[in-house]
C-alpha cells in the first residue's frame, strides 16, 4: 500500500522535475546568451561585428576595441569621477541611514511612530522635479558633486530595512543593561550596536554604492562641466546619443564610412563590457549580502 | 536592590507614559535625538521644503522675484495641461506602459522562484539564481545600450535570423514594439531580483504543511497550488500595491534613454514630459503643475489599490 503511493508520487514528481529543469535551463540561457554575445562582440574584429558574424563566440579575436578605450581620456576620467562620487556618497548615505534607523529602533524613544511617519510620508508624496531642482539650485550646488551626493542621500526604504535589523538583532535587555552600567546612548550605539551591525552596514553600503554608481539622471540635470561627468553620463553620450548618428552614416553609404561604423559598433560593445566590469567582478562576492538585505526587507513587508 | 529598581523604571513601554514622564524620557535620551537631528533636517530640506515650493504650480514663477513674490494665477497651468493636445496621448502612453509592465512582470518572478524552490539539484538552482540575478546590477544606461545593440541591424537577434536564412528587421525603428521592448527588457533585468523576494517568502512557509501534504499523498503540483501560492500571496499583494504607486512614475530614466524621434509618439510619458518642459524649456510653473498632477493621481491610485487589497485579501500597506 505504502509502496504503491510512493511509486505514484515518484512518477508525477519525475515528470514535474524534468519540466522544471527544462524551464530553469531556458531561464539560464535567456539571461546568459545575450551577455555572452555582448562579451564576444567586444573581443571580435570590427568588420566581422558589422557583418553580423558574431553569435556566441568571438570572431577573429582582437583587443583593438579595448586599446581604444584605454586611450580614451573621457571614459577614464568618467571612471575616476564615478569612483569619487560613489565613495563620498555612500559614506554620507550610510551614515544618515544608520543615524535615523538606530534611534527609531529604540523603544525608549518618545514619539518614534510620529518620527517614522515623518520619514515614510516622503515616500507617498514629494514636491516633484522642479521644486527639488530649485532647492538644490538655491543652495548653490549646480555643477558641484554635492548635487549628486546630498539631495538623494537618504532612502526611506533603507531606513525601514536597517531599523528592522536593529529591532530583530539587539534585544531591549541589552540596551537596558548598558544603561544600568552608565553607558550613554551614543556610547551604546558605538560600542554595542555598531559591532553587531556589520551585516546591515555591508548591505546598506552595497545598496547605496550600486545605486550611485549606476545613476545618470541627477548628473545630467545638475552638472554642466564635461570634465566632471561621471561614467554613466559619459556612457550615455557615447552609447545612446550617437546611436542615430551611426544610422545616418549607414544610410549615406561609402567605404570609409562603413569602416568607421564598424569600429564604432565594436567599440560600443567593448565600452559596455568595460564599464560593467567592476560590478560584475565583485558580484559573486557581494550577491549574498544583497539577498540578506532583501530577506530583511521581505520579512518586514 | 538599586539596580533592580532602575530596571523596573526603564521597562514600561513609552506608550504608557504621561506628559511629565515623557519629558523625562526625552531628556534622558537626548542623545538619540541628536542622532536623529541630521536625517530629520536633511528630510526637511530636500523632501518637505520642495513640497512648500510646489506652490509655484499655482503661480507665474519668476526666478528674479522668488517663490513668495511671484504672482498667483490659480489653476491656470493645470487648465493648460488638461486642455493641451498632448494630454490625452501622455496619459494613454503612461498608463498603457505601466499597466502592461505590471501585468507582464508580476507572474514571471513567482514562476521562477517556485521552479528554483522545487529544483532538487541544489548546485544547478544556485547557478540559475546567480546568473538570473546578475542583470539587476547593470545600470539603466548600459541596459538600454545592450538592448539597442542586440536589436540593431547587425546585432545578435538579426545575426540569428540571418543564420536561419531570414530577413533582417530593425525592431528599434518600429514604434509599435516600443512598449514590448521596454517591458520585456525590464523583466529580463528584474525577474531574478524579484524572485529572491518570493524565495524569502517561500522559505517562511511552515514546513509541517509540506509534511502533512506528503502524508496525504499530494503531488508536487498540488503542493504548489495549495501551499506555495497562498503562502506567497501577501508578498505578491504588497509588491502589487507598491507597483501601483509608481504607475505614473514608470521608469522614466529608462524610457528617456529609449526615446528617439521615431517612437516619441508612444514613448513620451508624463515624467519625461515634466523634465522636458521644466528643465529643457525652463517653464518652471507649468512643469511643476504637471508634476503635482502626477503626484496627486499617484497618491490616489495607491490609496485606492490599498483599499481594494485590504477589503478583498486582508493584506495591505496600512
Amino acid at each position: 500500500m505504502t509502496r504503491k503511493i510512493h511509486i505514484r508520487i515518484t512518477i508525477g514528481d519525475k515528470i514535474f522535475d524534468l519540466i522544471n529543469m527544462i524551464f530553469l535551463t531556458f531561464c539560464l540561457l535567456v539571461v546568459f546568451l545575450p551577455l555572452l554575445n555582448i562579451v564576444s562582440q567586444s573581443f571580435s574584429d570590427p568588420p566581422s561585428v558589422l557583418a553580423g558574424k558574431v553569435i556566441f563566440l568571438p570572431v577573429k579575436p582582437t583587443l583593438a576595441s579595448y586599446e581604444r578605450i584605454i586611450s580614451n581620456s573621457v571614459i577614464i576620467s568618467g571612471f575616476a569621477n564615478s569612483v569619487l562620487i560613489s565613495v563620498l556618497g555612500t559614506l554620507l548615505s550610510v551614515s544618515l541611514t544608520i543615524m535615523a534607523a538606530y534611534p527609531l529602533a529604540r523603544n525608549t524613544l518618545v514619539g518614534r511612530n510620529a518620527i517614522m511617519w515623518y520619514f515614510v510620508f516622503t515616500m507617498l508624496f514629494n514636491g516633484g522635479l522642479i521644486p527639488t531642482y530649485l532647492v538644490v539650485r538655491s543652495l548653490g550646488m549646480i555643477d558641484k558633486y554635492a548635487a549628486l551626493i546630498i539631495p538623494n542621500a537618504l532612502s526611506v526604504w533603507n531606513i525601514v530595512i536597517a531599523r528592522t535589523f536593529f529591532i530583530n538583532t539587539i534585544p531591549n535587555e541589552l540596551y537596558e543593561a548598558a544603561t544600568i552600567d552608565g553607558s550613554s546612548d551614543i556610547r551604546t550605539f558605538i560600542q554595542i550596536a555598531l559591532p553587531v551591525s556589520k551585516p546591515i552596514l555591508a548591505v546598506m553600503t552595497l545598496f547605496y554604492a550600486v545605486g550611485i554608481w549606476n545613476s545618470y539622471f541627477d548628473s545630467m540635470i545638475y552638472l554642466k562641466s564635461q570634465e566632471k561627468y561621471p561614467l554613466q553620463l559619459v556612457l550615455r553620450n557615447i552609447l545612446i546619443s550617437s546611436q542615430l548618428q551611426s544610422q545616418i552614416i549607414e544610410s549615406s553609404g561609402g567605404a570609409d564610412q562603413s569602416q568607421s561604423l564598424a569600429i564604432a559598433e565594436a567599440l560600443k560593445y567593448a565600452v559596455i563590457v568595460f564599464s560593467s566590469l567592476p560590478l560584475m567582478i565583485l558580484y559573486p562576492f557581494i550577491q549574498k549580502y544583497f539577498v540578506q538585505g532583501i530577506m530583511i526587507g521581505a520579512i518586514k513587508g | 536592590m538599586l539596580s533592580k529598581r532602575t530596571v523596573k523604571k526603564s521597562i514600561p513601554a513609552i506608550n504608557n507614559y504621561n506628559g511629565k514622564k515623557k519629558l523625562i524620557a526625552i531628556f534622558r535620551h537626548w542623545q538619540l535625538y541628536i542622532l536623529l537631528l541630521f536625517p530629520v533636517v536633511w528630510t526637511f530640506l530636500f523632501r518637505y521644503y520642495p513640497m512648500y515650493g510646489v506652490q509655484i504650480a499655482f503661480k507665474d514663477f519668476n526666478p528674479g522675484l522668488g517663490i513668495l513674490q511671484s504672482k498667483w494665477v490659480g489653476l491656470k497651468y493645470f487648465r493648460m495641461f488638461l486642455t493641451s493636445p498632448q494630454f490625452g496621448q501622455l496619459l494613454l502612453n503612461t498608463f498603457s506602459i505601466s499597466i502592461y509592465s505590471i501585468l507582464a512582470s508580476a507572474p514571471v518572478p513567482i514562476i521562477l522562484a517556485i521552479a528554483l524552490n522545487e529544483c532538487k539539484v541544489r548546485v544547478f538552482a544556485k547557478t540559475v539564481q546567480l546568473v538570473t540575478y546578475a542583470p539587476y546590477f547593470i545600470s539603466t544606461v548600459i541596459l538600454v545600450a545592450m538592448v539597442n545593440q542586440i536589436l540593431s541591424p547587425y546585432g545578435l537577434l538579426n545575426n540569428v535570423i540571418k543564420l536561419f536564412g531570414g530577413e533582417a528587421v530593425n525592431l528599434l525603428a518600429k514604434p509599435k514594439l516600443f512598449r514590448s521592448i521596454y517591458v520585456w527588457s525590464g523583466i529580463w533585468q528584474g525577474a531574478g531580483y524579484s524572485s529572491v523576494i518570493y524565495l524569502a517568502a517561500l522559505s517562511g512557509i511552515d514546513k509541517e504543511l509540506y509534511e502533512a501534504a506528503r502524508i496525504d499523498g499530494a503531488t508536487t503540483l498540488q503542493k504548489i497550488i495549495y501551499i506555495d501560492l497562498p503562502g506567497i500571496m501577501p508578498t505578491f499583494i504588497i509588491l502589487l500595491i507598491l507597483n501601483s504607486a509608481s504607475i505614473l512614475n514608470v521608469g522614466y530614466e529608462k524610457i528617456f534613454l529609449m526615446q528617439n524621434p521615431l517612437n516619441l509618439n508612444v514613448s513620451e510619458v508624463i515624467s519625461t514630459y515634466v523634465y522636458k518642459i521644466g528643465l529643457v524649456s525652463a517653464q518652471y510653473s507649468y512643469s511643476s503643475a504637471i508634476g503635482l498632477f502626477n503626484s496627486i493621481v499617484s497618491m490616489v491610485l495607491l490609496t485606492v489599490v490599498n483599499y481594494i487589497a485590504r477589503k478583498t485579501s486582508e493584506t495591505s500597506l496600512w
